[in-house]
Protein backbone atom coordinates (compact mmCIF):
# COMPACT_ATOMS: atom_id res chain seq x y z
CA UNK A 1 0.00 0.00 0.00
CA UNK A 2 2.65 2.70 0.76
CA UNK A 3 4.53 1.50 -3.16
CA UNK A 4 1.02 2.16 -4.37
CA UNK A 5 0.58 5.74 -2.36
CA UNK A 6 4.08 6.56 -3.92
CA UNK A 7 3.30 5.71 -6.88
CA UNK A 8 0.05 7.64 -7.19
CA UNK A 9 1.84 10.97 -5.70
CA UNK A 10 4.61 10.50 -8.22
CA UNK A 11 1.83 10.22 -10.59
CA UNK A 12 -0.18 13.22 -9.84
CA UNK A 13 3.00 15.28 -10.05
CA UNK A 14 3.93 13.94 -13.53
CA UNK A 15 0.02 14.87 -13.98
CA UNK A 16 0.18 18.46 -12.77
CA UNK A 17 3.92 19.45 -14.19
CA UNK A 18 4.41 17.66 -17.97
CA UNK A 19 2.28 14.97 -19.64
CA UNK A 20 -0.46 17.49 -21.14
CA UNK A 21 2.20 19.44 -22.88
CA UNK A 22 3.30 16.50 -24.36
CA UNK A 23 0.45 14.60 -25.22
CA UNK A 24 -0.34 18.27 -27.48
CA UNK A 25 2.84 18.53 -29.01
CA UNK A 26 2.17 14.84 -30.11
CA UNK A 27 -1.30 15.26 -31.15
CA UNK A 28 -0.38 18.45 -33.21
CA UNK A 29 2.74 16.61 -34.57
CA UNK A 30 0.33 13.37 -35.71
CA UNK A 31 -2.17 15.52 -37.56
CA UNK A 32 0.22 17.98 -38.90
CA UNK A 33 2.02 14.95 -40.14
CA UNK A 34 -1.05 13.34 -41.77
CA UNK A 35 -1.88 15.92 -43.49
CA UNK A 36 1.75 17.24 -45.17
CA UNK A 37 2.64 13.49 -46.30
CA UNK A 38 -1.06 13.16 -47.99
CA UNK A 39 -0.25 15.63 -50.18
CA UNK A 40 3.30 14.75 -50.59
CA UNK A 41 3.33 11.38 -51.06
CA UNK A 42 1.97 9.23 -54.23
CA UNK A 43 2.32 5.75 -52.86
CA UNK A 44 2.61 3.72 -49.59
CA UNK A 45 0.98 6.21 -47.55
CA UNK A 46 -0.20 3.86 -44.90
CA UNK A 47 3.26 2.61 -43.78
CA UNK A 48 5.16 6.15 -44.04
CA UNK A 49 1.36 7.16 -41.71
CA UNK A 50 1.91 3.80 -39.32
CA UNK A 51 5.94 4.08 -39.48
CA UNK A 52 5.90 7.80 -38.36
CA UNK A 53 2.84 7.59 -35.68
CA UNK A 54 4.76 4.61 -34.52
CA UNK A 55 8.08 6.57 -34.38
CA UNK A 56 6.57 9.17 -32.37
CA UNK A 57 5.10 7.17 -29.64
CA UNK A 58 8.63 5.72 -29.36
CA UNK A 59 9.89 8.96 -28.96
CA UNK A 60 8.15 10.68 -27.27
CA UNK A 61 7.84 8.13 -24.49
CA UNK A 62 11.65 7.51 -24.49
CA UNK A 63 11.68 11.37 -23.89
CA UNK A 64 9.70 10.97 -20.76
CA UNK A 65 11.16 8.03 -19.52
CA UNK A 66 14.80 9.60 -19.49
CA UNK A 67 13.92 13.07 -18.63
CA UNK A 68 11.43 12.54 -16.17
CA UNK A 69 12.99 9.18 -14.94
CA UNK A 70 16.41 10.43 -14.05
CA UNK A 71 14.97 13.36 -11.84
CA UNK A 72 12.77 10.88 -9.76
CA UNK A 73 14.98 9.69 -7.29
CA UNK A 74 17.76 12.75 -7.46
CA UNK A 75 15.06 15.61 -7.45
CA UNK A 76 13.69 14.21 -4.27
CA UNK A 77 17.06 13.70 -2.34
CA UNK A 78 17.99 17.38 -4.27
CA UNK A 79 14.77 19.11 -3.18
CA UNK A 80 14.88 17.39 0.25
CA UNK A 81 11.41 16.30 0.22
CA UNK A 82 13.16 12.56 0.72
CA UNK A 83 13.64 13.33 4.41
CA UNK A 84 10.33 13.24 5.07
CA UNK A 85 9.76 10.25 3.35
CA UNK A 86 12.37 8.23 4.60
CA UNK A 87 12.20 8.72 7.73
CA UNK A 88 8.69 7.71 8.14
CA UNK A 89 8.43 3.63 8.51
CA UNK A 90 9.16 3.30 4.88
CA UNK A 91 11.56 1.06 3.68
CA UNK A 92 13.88 2.38 0.97
CA UNK A 93 13.10 -0.08 -1.56
CA UNK A 94 9.48 0.74 -1.41
CA UNK A 95 10.03 4.22 -1.94
CA UNK A 96 12.19 3.40 -5.11
CA UNK A 97 9.32 0.84 -6.38
CA UNK A 98 6.63 3.70 -5.73
CA UNK A 99 8.92 6.24 -8.00
CA UNK A 100 9.11 3.41 -10.58
CA UNK A 101 5.36 2.37 -10.51
CA UNK A 102 4.55 6.26 -10.56
CA UNK A 103 6.61 7.01 -14.18
CA UNK A 104 5.35 3.15 -15.47
CA UNK A 105 1.59 4.64 -14.33
CA UNK A 106 2.29 7.81 -16.47
CA UNK A 107 3.77 6.15 -19.39
CA UNK A 108 1.16 4.27 -19.47
CA UNK A 109 -1.20 6.29 -19.69
CA UNK A 110 0.39 8.49 -21.61
CA UNK A 111 1.02 5.63 -24.95
CA UNK A 112 -2.51 4.71 -24.40
CA UNK A 113 -3.75 8.43 -25.29
CA UNK A 114 -1.09 8.49 -28.17
CA UNK A 115 -2.22 4.87 -29.46
CA UNK A 116 -5.84 6.04 -29.11
CA UNK A 117 -4.70 9.20 -31.20
CA UNK A 118 -2.91 7.28 -33.79
CA UNK A 119 -5.86 4.68 -34.35
CA UNK A 120 -8.07 8.02 -34.67
CA UNK A 121 -6.04 9.25 -37.52
CA UNK A 122 -5.29 6.08 -38.96
CA UNK A 123 -9.22 5.27 -39.42
CA UNK A 124 -9.97 8.71 -40.25
CA UNK A 125 -7.60 8.13 -43.32
CA UNK A 126 -9.07 4.35 -43.91
CA UNK A 127 -6.08 3.00 -43.62
CA UNK A 128 -6.84 -0.81 -41.63
CA UNK A 129 -5.47 -1.15 -38.21
CA UNK A 130 -4.39 -4.77 -37.24
CA UNK A 131 -3.49 -6.70 -34.13
CA UNK A 132 0.00 -6.37 -34.86
CA UNK A 133 0.31 -2.90 -34.51
CA UNK A 134 -0.70 -3.21 -30.59
CA UNK A 135 1.99 -5.63 -30.27
CA UNK A 136 4.39 -3.53 -31.61
CA UNK A 137 3.19 -0.56 -28.73
CA UNK A 138 3.32 -3.40 -26.19
CA UNK A 139 7.06 -3.86 -26.78
CA UNK A 140 7.30 0.14 -27.30
CA UNK A 141 6.14 0.04 -23.61
CA UNK A 142 8.27 -2.88 -22.40
CA UNK A 143 11.53 -0.55 -23.58
CA UNK A 144 9.90 2.43 -21.91
CA UNK A 145 10.10 0.37 -18.62
CA UNK A 146 13.91 -0.58 -19.64
CA UNK A 147 14.72 2.78 -20.15
CA UNK A 148 12.99 4.04 -17.04
CA UNK A 149 14.50 1.38 -14.83
CA UNK A 150 17.93 2.10 -16.49
CA UNK A 151 17.01 6.08 -15.98
CA UNK A 152 16.92 5.64 -12.13
CA UNK A 153 19.86 3.35 -11.90
CA UNK A 154 21.91 5.96 -12.61
CA UNK A 155 19.78 8.57 -10.83
CA UNK A 156 20.35 7.05 -7.86
CA UNK A 157 23.69 7.62 -7.38
CA UNK A 158 24.76 10.12 -9.35
CA UNK A 159 23.91 13.78 -10.71
CA UNK A 160 21.00 14.43 -13.17
CA UNK A 161 23.05 16.04 -16.22
CA UNK A 162 25.35 12.71 -16.26
CA UNK A 163 22.36 10.62 -15.45
CA UNK A 164 21.05 11.96 -18.46
CA UNK A 165 24.02 11.35 -20.72
CA UNK A 166 24.88 8.00 -19.51
CA UNK A 167 20.68 6.96 -19.67
CA UNK A 168 20.83 8.59 -23.31
CA UNK A 169 24.24 6.70 -24.30
CA UNK A 170 22.35 3.33 -23.00
CA UNK A 171 19.36 4.10 -25.45
CA UNK A 172 21.50 4.89 -28.13
CA UNK A 173 24.01 1.80 -27.51
CA UNK A 174 21.22 -0.64 -26.49
CA UNK A 175 19.66 -0.12 -30.13
CA UNK A 176 23.21 -1.06 -31.76
CA UNK A 177 24.02 -3.89 -29.63
CA UNK A 178 24.45 -6.72 -32.68
CA UNK A 179 26.71 -4.05 -34.04
CA UNK A 180 28.91 -4.54 -30.91
CA UNK A 181 28.68 -7.89 -31.56
CA UNK A 182 30.11 -8.11 -35.12
CA UNK A 183 32.85 -5.37 -34.52
CA UNK A 184 34.12 -7.45 -31.97
CA UNK A 185 35.10 -10.35 -34.02
CA UNK A 186 37.06 -8.10 -35.62
CA UNK A 187 39.32 -7.40 -32.75
CA UNK A 188 41.59 -9.34 -30.68
CA UNK A 189 40.67 -11.44 -28.22
CA UNK A 190 40.63 -8.61 -25.01
CA UNK A 191 38.53 -6.71 -27.38
CA UNK A 192 35.93 -9.20 -28.64
CA UNK A 193 35.72 -10.19 -24.24
CA UNK A 194 35.03 -6.63 -23.61
CA UNK A 195 32.91 -6.34 -26.61
CA UNK A 196 31.06 -9.40 -25.70
CA UNK A 197 30.78 -8.22 -22.10
CA UNK A 198 29.01 -4.90 -23.46
CA UNK A 199 26.75 -6.55 -25.34
CA UNK A 200 25.40 -8.64 -22.33
CA UNK A 201 25.43 -6.37 -19.64
CA UNK A 202 23.41 -3.97 -22.05
CA UNK A 203 20.10 -4.12 -22.70
CA UNK A 204 18.98 -5.41 -26.75
CA UNK A 205 16.67 -2.50 -27.12
CA UNK A 206 16.50 -3.36 -30.90
CA UNK A 207 14.16 -6.52 -29.65
CA UNK A 208 11.77 -4.18 -28.82
CA UNK A 209 11.56 -2.48 -32.63
CA UNK A 210 8.63 -4.44 -34.47
CA UNK A 211 8.02 -1.58 -36.60
CA UNK A 212 9.61 -3.11 -39.72
CA UNK A 213 7.04 -6.08 -38.73
CA UNK A 214 3.94 -3.51 -38.66
CA UNK A 215 4.74 -2.33 -42.10
CA UNK A 216 5.49 -5.12 -43.68
CA UNK A 217 2.56 -6.94 -42.33
CA UNK A 218 5.49 -10.44 -41.31
CA UNK A 219 3.07 -11.60 -37.98
CA UNK A 220 5.57 -12.69 -35.26
CA UNK A 221 4.59 -15.77 -33.33
CA UNK A 222 3.55 -15.37 -29.46
CA UNK A 223 6.02 -17.09 -28.56
CA UNK A 224 8.78 -15.14 -29.41
CA UNK A 225 6.71 -12.32 -28.00
CA UNK A 226 6.21 -14.01 -24.78
CA UNK A 227 9.93 -14.40 -25.09
CA UNK A 228 11.14 -10.84 -25.86
CA UNK A 229 8.40 -9.63 -23.12
CA UNK A 230 10.02 -11.55 -20.61
CA UNK A 231 13.39 -10.26 -21.53
CA UNK A 232 12.39 -6.96 -21.17
CA UNK A 233 10.51 -7.53 -17.77
CA UNK A 234 13.59 -9.76 -16.14
CA UNK A 235 16.30 -7.08 -17.10
CA UNK A 236 13.93 -4.43 -15.62
CA UNK A 237 13.92 -6.63 -12.18
CA UNK A 238 17.91 -6.69 -12.67
CA UNK A 239 18.01 -3.47 -12.92
CA UNK A 240 15.86 -2.23 -10.71
CA UNK A 241 17.61 -4.60 -7.59
CA UNK A 242 20.69 -2.61 -8.43
CA UNK A 243 19.33 0.39 -7.68
CA UNK A 244 18.05 -0.89 -4.76
CA UNK A 245 21.10 -1.92 -3.26
CA UNK A 246 22.87 1.05 -4.09
CA UNK A 247 20.05 3.21 -2.67
CA UNK A 248 19.72 1.08 0.51
CA UNK A 249 23.77 2.04 1.44
CA UNK A 250 23.41 5.82 0.43
CA UNK A 251 23.47 8.61 2.57
CA UNK A 252 20.88 11.58 2.30
CA UNK A 253 23.33 14.59 3.21
CA UNK B 1 16.38 6.16 36.32
CA UNK B 2 15.11 2.99 34.75
CA UNK B 3 15.60 2.37 30.87
CA UNK B 4 12.27 2.81 29.58
CA UNK B 5 12.88 6.64 30.74
CA UNK B 6 14.92 7.09 27.83
CA UNK B 7 13.49 8.01 24.47
CA UNK B 8 16.60 8.72 22.87
CA UNK B 9 20.33 7.40 23.46
CA UNK B 10 23.28 7.54 21.40
CA UNK B 11 26.43 6.36 22.53
CA UNK B 12 29.41 7.11 21.16
CA UNK B 13 27.76 8.04 17.77
CA UNK B 14 30.40 9.23 14.98
CA UNK B 15 29.80 10.11 11.43
CA UNK B 16 32.91 10.85 9.12
CA UNK B 17 32.32 11.97 5.45
CA UNK B 18 34.41 11.45 2.73
CA UNK B 19 34.62 14.88 0.59
CA UNK B 20 36.13 16.03 -2.46
CA UNK B 21 37.91 13.80 -5.51
CA UNK B 22 40.62 12.42 -3.23
CA UNK B 23 37.81 11.23 -0.40
CA UNK B 24 39.42 13.48 2.37
CA UNK B 25 37.99 12.92 5.62
CA UNK B 26 35.93 14.66 7.75
CA UNK B 27 34.48 13.82 11.31
CA UNK B 28 30.86 15.32 11.47
CA UNK B 29 30.24 13.64 14.40
CA UNK B 30 32.54 12.66 17.25
CA UNK B 31 31.66 10.18 19.67
CA UNK B 32 28.86 12.20 20.73
CA UNK B 33 26.67 9.80 23.97
CA UNK B 34 23.57 11.55 25.19
CA UNK B 35 19.79 10.58 26.04
CA UNK B 36 16.43 12.24 26.02
CA UNK B 37 14.11 11.73 28.38
CA UNK B 38 10.86 11.17 27.92
CA UNK B 39 8.33 13.98 28.53
CA UNK B 40 10.91 16.83 27.93
CA UNK B 41 11.80 19.62 25.53
CA UNK B 42 15.24 19.21 24.48
CA UNK B 43 17.67 21.58 22.79
CA UNK B 44 20.36 20.35 20.32
CA UNK B 45 22.52 23.31 20.48
CA UNK B 46 25.37 24.76 18.76
CA UNK B 47 26.64 27.05 15.65
CA UNK B 48 26.46 26.52 12.29
CA UNK B 49 28.32 23.36 11.22
CA UNK B 50 28.52 22.14 14.42
CA UNK B 51 26.64 18.74 13.73
CA UNK B 52 23.25 19.24 14.46
CA UNK B 53 21.82 18.03 11.49
CA UNK B 54 23.59 15.08 10.85
CA UNK B 55 23.18 13.84 14.49
CA UNK B 56 19.63 14.32 13.55
CA UNK B 57 19.60 12.49 10.20
CA UNK B 58 21.35 9.74 11.95
CA UNK B 59 18.89 9.09 14.12
CA UNK B 60 16.53 9.34 11.17
CA UNK B 61 17.76 6.78 9.70
CA UNK B 62 18.43 9.23 6.83
CA UNK B 63 22.53 8.85 7.04
CA UNK B 64 24.40 6.05 8.44
CA UNK B 65 26.27 6.20 11.66
CA UNK B 66 30.47 5.38 10.79
CA UNK B 67 30.71 3.75 14.34
CA UNK B 68 28.43 3.80 17.69
CA UNK B 69 24.74 3.18 18.27
CA UNK B 70 21.91 4.86 18.96
CA UNK B 71 18.57 3.81 19.61
CA UNK B 72 15.01 4.86 19.87
CA UNK B 73 12.41 3.68 22.50
CA UNK B 74 15.04 1.02 23.10
CA UNK B 75 14.59 0.25 18.68
CA UNK B 76 17.65 0.04 16.73
CA UNK B 77 17.64 4.07 14.85
CA UNK B 78 16.15 3.81 11.15
CA UNK B 79 14.05 0.47 12.25
CA UNK B 80 10.61 0.63 10.86
CA UNK B 81 9.29 0.34 14.65
CA UNK B 82 11.55 3.06 15.62
CA UNK B 83 10.37 5.27 12.87
CA UNK B 84 7.04 4.27 13.40
CA UNK B 85 7.00 6.17 17.24
CA UNK B 86 8.62 9.37 15.97
CA UNK B 87 7.72 12.79 13.93
CA UNK B 88 10.01 14.57 11.97
CA UNK B 89 10.75 17.85 10.55
CA UNK B 90 13.98 19.02 8.45
CA UNK B 91 15.93 22.06 8.01
CA UNK B 92 14.37 24.50 5.80
CA UNK B 93 11.63 21.68 4.34
CA UNK B 94 10.24 21.59 0.60
CA UNK B 95 7.98 19.96 0.25
CA UNK B 96 5.40 18.83 -3.17
CA UNK B 97 4.61 22.16 -4.09
CA UNK B 98 2.05 20.82 -6.68
CA UNK B 99 -0.14 19.45 -3.54
CA UNK B 100 -2.48 21.00 -1.83
CA UNK B 101 -2.88 21.22 2.00
CA UNK B 102 -5.16 18.39 2.36
CA UNK B 103 -3.32 16.05 -0.18
CA UNK B 104 -0.22 16.64 1.63
CA UNK B 105 -1.66 15.59 5.12
CA UNK B 106 -3.41 12.39 3.26
CA UNK B 107 -0.06 11.40 1.49
CA UNK B 108 1.76 11.04 4.87
CA UNK B 109 -1.20 9.02 6.01
CA UNK B 110 -1.24 6.39 3.77
CA UNK B 111 2.39 6.33 4.88
CA UNK B 112 1.36 4.70 8.08
CA UNK B 113 -1.29 3.14 6.85
CA UNK B 114 -4.23 5.65 7.26
CA UNK B 115 -7.42 5.66 5.23
CA UNK B 116 -10.61 6.99 4.82
CA UNK B 117 -12.69 8.73 7.60
CA UNK B 118 -10.01 7.97 10.09
CA UNK B 119 -7.35 9.80 7.91
CA UNK B 120 -9.77 12.48 7.00
CA UNK B 121 -10.39 13.35 10.64
CA UNK B 122 -6.88 13.29 11.14
CA UNK B 123 -6.09 15.38 8.85
CA UNK B 124 -8.49 17.88 9.83
CA UNK B 125 -7.37 18.02 13.55
CA UNK B 126 -3.65 18.55 12.65
CA UNK B 127 -4.64 21.49 9.87
CA UNK B 128 -6.45 23.16 12.53
CA UNK B 129 -3.83 22.44 15.74
CA UNK B 130 -1.23 24.38 13.42
CA UNK B 131 -4.24 27.28 12.47
CA UNK B 132 -4.16 25.89 9.07
CA UNK B 133 -7.45 25.09 8.11
CA UNK B 134 -7.98 27.87 5.40
CA UNK B 135 -4.93 26.00 3.50
CA UNK B 136 -6.34 22.53 2.90
CA UNK B 137 -7.43 23.43 -0.67
CA UNK B 138 -4.47 25.27 -1.56
CA UNK B 139 -1.56 24.14 -3.13
CA UNK B 140 1.90 24.00 -1.05
CA UNK B 141 3.65 26.52 -4.09
CA UNK B 142 1.34 29.22 -2.59
CA UNK B 143 2.37 28.68 0.97
CA UNK B 144 4.71 31.42 2.61
CA UNK B 145 7.69 30.30 4.51
CA UNK B 146 5.91 30.47 8.23
CA UNK B 147 2.93 28.30 6.45
CA UNK B 148 5.03 25.84 5.33
CA UNK B 149 6.55 25.22 8.63
CA UNK B 150 3.39 24.76 10.07
CA UNK B 151 2.27 22.43 7.63
CA UNK B 152 5.63 20.74 7.55
CA UNK B 153 5.16 20.58 11.29
CA UNK B 154 1.60 19.07 10.96
CA UNK B 155 3.07 15.98 9.11
CA UNK B 156 5.68 15.07 11.46
CA UNK B 157 2.63 14.78 13.80
CA UNK B 158 -0.06 12.71 11.58
CA UNK B 159 0.81 9.42 13.23
CA UNK B 160 0.62 10.67 16.40
CA UNK B 161 4.45 9.95 17.54
CA UNK B 162 5.67 9.86 21.01
CA UNK B 163 8.80 11.67 20.22
CA UNK B 164 8.77 14.69 17.77
CA UNK B 165 12.19 16.03 16.32
CA UNK B 166 12.58 19.07 14.49
CA UNK B 167 15.52 20.43 12.92
CA UNK B 168 15.94 24.20 13.21
CA UNK B 169 12.06 24.74 13.52
CA UNK B 170 12.07 28.32 13.74
CA UNK B 171 15.16 29.85 11.97
CA UNK B 172 13.61 31.77 8.96
CA UNK B 173 10.69 32.76 10.77
CA UNK B 174 9.55 36.33 11.79
CA UNK B 175 8.68 36.88 15.60
CA UNK B 176 5.20 36.11 14.99
CA UNK B 177 6.05 32.52 12.91
CA UNK B 178 8.77 31.98 16.02
CA UNK B 179 6.25 32.94 18.96
CA UNK B 180 3.74 29.96 17.39
CA UNK B 181 6.29 26.92 16.71
CA UNK B 182 7.44 28.04 20.44
CA UNK B 183 3.81 27.78 21.85
CA UNK B 184 3.09 24.55 19.71
CA UNK B 185 6.17 22.85 21.09
CA UNK B 186 4.91 23.71 24.42
CA UNK B 187 1.44 22.57 23.50
CA UNK B 188 3.33 19.14 22.75
CA UNK B 189 4.71 18.69 25.95
CA UNK B 190 1.89 19.70 27.21
CA UNK B 191 0.09 16.87 25.34
CA UNK B 192 3.08 14.40 27.48
CA UNK B 193 5.35 13.76 24.27
CA UNK B 194 8.86 14.46 23.85
CA UNK B 195 10.50 17.36 21.83
CA UNK B 196 13.35 16.95 20.50
CA UNK B 197 15.27 20.13 18.81
CA UNK B 198 17.97 21.50 17.22
CA UNK B 199 18.51 25.39 17.26
CA UNK B 200 21.36 28.03 17.06
CA UNK B 201 18.79 30.33 18.51
CA UNK B 202 19.78 30.40 22.26
CA UNK B 203 17.08 32.47 23.41
CA UNK B 204 14.43 30.11 22.00
CA UNK B 205 16.22 27.37 23.77
CA UNK B 206 16.22 29.03 27.00
CA UNK B 207 12.27 29.55 26.96
CA UNK B 208 11.46 26.17 26.30
CA UNK B 209 14.34 23.77 26.93
CA UNK B 210 14.24 21.25 29.87
CA UNK B 211 17.33 20.32 29.27
CA UNK B 212 20.34 20.79 26.39
CA UNK B 213 23.27 19.53 25.13
CA UNK B 214 25.63 22.02 23.07
CA UNK B 215 27.79 20.71 20.57
CA UNK B 216 30.60 22.16 18.71
CA UNK B 217 32.74 20.42 16.02
CA UNK B 218 31.08 17.43 16.65
CA UNK B 219 31.63 16.67 19.75
CA UNK B 220 29.45 17.53 22.86
CA UNK B 221 30.71 19.89 25.13
CA UNK B 222 27.69 20.65 27.45
CA UNK B 223 24.52 18.46 28.64
CA UNK B 224 22.43 19.29 31.61
CA UNK B 225 19.23 21.63 32.90
CA UNK B 226 19.16 24.61 31.46
CA UNK B 227 19.40 26.20 34.76
CA UNK B 228 22.44 24.15 35.65
CA UNK B 229 24.09 25.01 32.74
CA UNK B 230 23.63 28.84 33.25
CA UNK B 231 24.48 28.29 37.12
CA UNK B 232 27.80 26.79 36.13
CA UNK B 233 29.04 29.74 34.31
CA UNK B 234 27.71 32.56 36.68
CA UNK B 235 30.25 35.52 37.43
CA UNK B 236 28.07 37.23 39.80
CA UNK B 237 28.31 40.64 38.22
CA UNK B 238 26.37 43.14 39.70
CA UNK B 239 25.63 46.49 37.71
CA UNK B 240 24.96 49.78 40.04
CA UNK B 241 23.97 53.02 39.00
CA UNK B 242 24.05 55.86 41.36
CA UNK B 243 23.32 59.53 41.76
CA UNK B 244 25.00 62.32 43.81
CA UNK B 245 28.43 60.08 44.63
CA UNK B 246 30.89 62.70 45.71
CA UNK B 247 34.37 62.55 44.54
CA UNK B 248 35.79 60.74 47.12
CA UNK B 249 33.13 58.20 47.33
CA UNK B 250 33.49 57.65 43.98
CA UNK B 251 37.48 57.02 44.63
CA UNK B 252 36.51 54.18 46.81
CA UNK B 253 33.70 52.77 44.82
CA UNK B 254 36.05 52.66 41.41
CA UNK B 255 38.93 50.38 43.61
CA UNK B 256 35.92 47.65 44.29
CA UNK B 257 34.34 48.00 40.17
CA UNK B 258 35.59 45.84 37.29
CA UNK B 259 33.88 48.78 35.22
CA UNK B 260 33.32 52.49 35.71
CA UNK B 261 30.88 54.93 33.49
CA UNK B 262 30.66 58.18 34.14
CA UNK B 263 27.39 59.96 32.71
CA UNK B 264 27.55 63.68 34.08
CA UNK B 265 25.83 63.47 37.65
CA UNK B 266 25.27 59.82 37.06
CA UNK B 267 27.96 56.81 37.73
CA UNK B 268 27.62 52.94 36.30
CA UNK B 269 30.07 50.83 38.05
CA UNK B 270 29.85 46.79 37.78
CA UNK B 271 31.36 44.95 40.58
CA UNK B 272 31.71 41.10 40.72
CA UNK B 273 31.56 39.96 44.35
CA UNK B 274 28.92 39.82 46.57
CA UNK B 275 31.82 41.42 49.28
CA UNK B 276 32.06 44.56 46.82
CA UNK B 277 28.51 44.98 46.35
CA UNK B 278 28.37 45.15 50.22
CA UNK B 279 31.34 47.61 50.59
CA UNK B 280 30.08 49.74 47.93
CA UNK B 281 26.32 49.45 49.73
CA UNK B 282 28.06 50.88 52.75
CA UNK B 283 30.44 53.73 50.54
CA UNK B 284 26.97 54.96 49.60
CA UNK B 285 24.94 55.23 52.55
CA UNK B 286 27.68 57.28 54.44
CA UNK B 287 28.08 59.33 51.27
CA UNK B 288 24.56 59.84 51.25
CA UNK B 289 24.59 59.17 47.28
CA UNK B 290 21.18 57.80 46.07
CA UNK B 291 21.37 54.25 44.23
CA UNK B 292 19.10 54.30 41.79
CA UNK B 293 19.31 50.77 40.35
CA UNK B 294 21.25 47.73 41.09
CA UNK B 295 20.91 44.40 38.45
CA UNK B 296 22.36 41.49 39.21
CA UNK B 297 23.93 40.05 35.29
CA UNK B 298 22.25 36.87 34.69
CA UNK B 299 24.29 34.86 32.74
CA UNK B 300 22.59 33.21 29.58
CA UNK B 301 22.81 29.99 27.36
CA UNK B 302 24.40 32.60 25.10
CA UNK B 303 27.09 33.37 27.54
CA UNK B 304 28.22 29.67 27.79
CA UNK B 305 28.09 29.51 23.87
CA UNK B 306 30.77 32.16 23.62
CA UNK B 307 32.73 30.40 26.01
CA UNK B 308 32.46 26.86 24.68
CA UNK B 309 33.50 27.91 21.54
CA UNK B 310 36.87 30.10 22.94
CA UNK B 311 37.61 26.69 24.30
CA UNK B 312 36.52 24.29 21.83
CA UNK B 313 38.71 21.79 20.57
CA UNK B 314 40.89 22.52 17.34
CA UNK B 315 38.73 22.79 14.19
CA UNK B 316 37.74 19.82 12.11
CA UNK B 317 39.34 20.32 8.56
CA UNK B 318 35.65 21.55 6.39
CA UNK B 319 32.52 22.08 7.32
CA UNK B 320 29.88 19.26 6.64
CA UNK B 321 26.19 20.59 6.99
Amino acid sequence: MKVLSIALNTFRENLRDKLLYNLLIFALLMIGSSILISKLTLGDFDRLMIDIGLASINFFGVLIAIFIGIGLVSKEIDKKTIYTIVSKPVARYQFLLGKYLGLTMTLFVNTTVMVIGLVLVLSARNIPVDMLLFKAVALIFVEFMVITAVAMLFSTFTSTTLSAIFTLAVFVIGHLTPDLKTFGEKMDEVGRMMMDGLYYVLPNLERFNLKGQVIHHLEIANADLALIILYGLTYTAFVLFTAGVIFQRRDFR
Amino acid sequence: MADSDFVVQTEKLCKTFRVGFWGKKVTAVDLLSLEVRRGEVFGFLGPNGAGKTTTLKMLMGLIYPTSGTASIFGHQIGSPDAKGKLGFLPESPYFYDYLTGGEFLRFYGHLFNLWGAALEKRVDELLDTVGMTHAKDLQLRKFSKGMLQRVGIAQALINDPELVVLDEPMSGLDPIGRKEVRDLILRLRESGKTVMFSSHILHDAELLCDRVAMIMKGKLVACGHVSELIAGGTTNEVEMVIDRLLPEALEQISSLASKVVLQGERVMVVLTSQQDVDLALDVIRSAKAKLVALTPHKASLEDLFIREAKGAPPAVEARVA
